[in-house]
């Protein structure tokens, strides 16, 4: 097995008698775009910090392509920031911006040029060189922000929440040109989120943050359909919790509103007659029987959200709060609040919740 | 009614300013009698010691000016970016000057630095000078803080520092190339401040007694009857020049960006 690009080994981050970040752990192989997604102050922007070098870690190391560089400076580290507040330097122009980190390090002129030029090609603001932060929008300054930090070709590249400031549109058309630079440049990125759309539409894993510490790590598709804790699957992405009765714990048999169910697999550490919670992601549910759906639960339309092309509905049934998609059909009408129905889903859907 | 109240409150301030400078600048011009000319001015400008204190306070200024810049610059962001805490302390301390008189702060430079003194700056022409430019440099404290640290409030300095930190930069560049740069209007008009401050003190020049335009605008005040209004009339002038570049000036700074929102 390859050595690790990035290794984090036990890392701790302490603020007086408050531990922002505990016991962190994590690989990252030369060119993955890894996502540190959690809720504000989670600990996530401080471990980007502590990678990047502003700040010392209470314990633990980081290593670099084989190297501890724990001990170093930022600006020894050879690692490229982008930041939420752009931080353009306000006195020098698009190119300089660009050309700054070369200019730093006393590559030839012509050098910095070429780079620099590269660089607006790059983020298609070719026409831009001779201009100032201010006369750009926020979109075009995030732009020029990741040319700054990608100029001097650093060995990672962090991006800390770059984002959030933008409005929407901006905000998927640029994560889009983020992701196809990082793939052009092989260049191996930590992005900083608290947006699971964003973590999920762009990093090859997420490292799903709570309390400091990384409660799952792994591939979107793995990270929203296995979720390792009641902490991940509340946070990433919508989440239906069942109240369920354990019947038989070794054959999986349990009971939703009176309905029973058989589980996939059996029932750990628990009895029979235990309440314990299912979850279930409301893309698994449907008001019409679809193959392998096979528990029908009936509820009543407590809401109905016309969202465009998809429609989300909330429901009761037996006092546990169901939502759940359907596609708009201009053919068929959506439910009303009132009607009553029956929803179906299937029993290897639901997620047992741990603790 | 309002409007004609506040017309005449201003029209009333606009006097009891103006007034007096136009009788001062009338009177300066008053020299030959029947006629107005510039006599006044011309004796002034011909006077060799109008040309060497002048020049003195200059040069005394733009090393205040400097020492200054190197002095509250670096304090202001240092304190700014590691230690916010100690703000109001530093203010303080720049605000002192402005409760301490000068004579008091001379008195204790000349008993602390006086030729049987462990560090007897007084002892030489140097050394004095040297003297003087802190005592400058003190009285000018209050301006040249708080115009670097309004400047140093204008923008983000922790994130543009880190910036240039994950780019390689060291502290002199971070200082020299990112931070200096945009808070340059704000020290110019620290430093035009100070110029104005210094051109025109009296007390520490005197009794340090040294050759500056303060001293020198006394003296001529004590035994000439209209040399001292076109003085006075020039140094007003030096005055709103300072006041002129201030403006000229931040139209040039560089822009603070478009903030996220």
């Amino acid at each position: 097995m390859s050595e690790p690009f990035l290794s984090i080994q036990s890392v701790r981050k302490s603020f007086g008698a408050t531990t922002v970040v505990q016991d962190f752990n994590l690989d990252v192989d030369k060119g993955e775009f890894i996502s540190f997604l959690g809720p504000s102050g989670c600990g996530k922007t401080t471990m980007l910090r502590i990678v990047a070098g502003f700040e010392q870690p209470s314990a633990g190391r980081i290593v670099v392509d084989g190297k501890d560089v724990t001990g170093l400076k930022p600006n020894q580290r050879n690692i490229g920031m982008v930041f939420q507040a752009y931080a353009l330097f306000p006195n020098m122009t698009v190119a300089q911006n660009i050309g700054f980190g070369l200019k730093v390090v006393g590559r030839p002129k012509a050098e910095i040029d070429a780079r620099v030029a590269e660089m607006l090609a790059l983020i298609k603001l070719g026409e831009f060189g001779a201009r100032y932060p201010y006369q750009l929008s926020g979109g075009q300054q995030q732009r020029v922000a990741l040319a700054r930090a990608i100029a001097p070709k650093p060995r990672l590249l962090l991006l800390d929440e770059p984002l959030s400031a933008l409005d929407a549109k901006v905000r998927v058309s640029l994560r889009d040109e983020i992701r196809a630079i990082q793939r052009e440049l092989g260049i191996t990125t930590i992005f900083v989120t608290h947006d699971q759309e964003e973590a999920m539409s762009m990093s090859d894993r997420i490292v799903v943050m709570n309390a400091g510490r990384a409660d799952q790590v792994g591939a979107p598709f793995e990270v929203y359909n296995r979720p390792a804790t009641r902490f991940v699957a509340g946070f990433v992405g919508t989440l239906n919790v069942l109240d369920a009765v354990v019947k038989d714990p070794a054959s999986g048999a349990v009971e939703i509103g009176g309905v029973p169910v058989a589980l996939a697999r059996p029932v750990a550490d628990a009895k029979s007659g235990d309440r314990i919670s299912l979850a279930l992601r409301p893309e698994t549910i449907s008001m019409t029987k679809e193959a392998g759906r096979s528990v029908a639960i009936p509820c009543t339309i407590t809401a109905v959200n016309f969202l465009g092309s998809v429609i989300r509905i909330s429901a009761d049934a037996n006092g546990n709060s169901l939502s759940f998609d359907t596609f708009n059909n201009p053919a068929a009408p959506p439910p009303t609040p009132g009607d009553r129905t029956t929803v179906h889903f299937s029993p290897a859907d639901l997620l047992v919740l741990d603790a | 009614m309002k409007r004609f109240a506040a017309w005449t409150a201003f029209l009333l301030g606009s006097l009891i300013f103006i007034l007096p400078l136009f009788g001062m600048t009338e009177f300066s011009l008053s020299m030959r009698r029947g006629e107005y000319s510039f006599d006044a001015y011309a004796s002034v400008l011909a006077d060799p010691q109008f040309r060497e204190t002048f020049t003195y306070s200059v040069v005394m200024a733009l090393f205040t000016i400097v020492f200054g810049i190197l002095l509250v610059v670096p304090t202001a962001y240092w304190v700014r970016l590691k230690m916010p805490g100690l703000r109001p302390v530093v203010e303080f301390i720049t605000l002192m000057p402005l409760v301490i008189p000068a004579i008091v702060i001379v008195f204790g430079y000349i008993r602390l630095y006086n030729t049987s003194s462990w560090l007897p700056l007084t002892g030489s022409a140097m050394g004095t000078n040297i003297l003087l430019m802190f005592g400058y440099t003190a009285l000018a404290l209050p301006y040249m803080y708080r115009a670097v640290d309004t400047g140093l409030r204008s923008i983000d300095i922790a994130t543009l520092t880190e910036a240039a930190q994950s780019l390689g930069a060291g502290w002199t560049t971070i200082f020299a190339r990112v931070i200096l740069p945009n808070v340059f209007v704000a020290v110019l008009s620290g430093a035009f401040l100070t110029f104005a401050i210094v051109i025109g003190e009296f007390t520490l020049a005197a009794l340090l007694n040294r050759p500056a335009f303060g001293p020198y605008l006394q003296l001529v005040g004590a035994n000439k009857a209209y040399e001292p209004s076109a003085l006075a009339v020039i140094s007003f002038a030096i005055t709103w020049l300072c006041m002129g570049l201030i403006q000229i000036v931040a139209r040039l700074a560089p822009k603070p960006p478009a903030q996220p929102h």
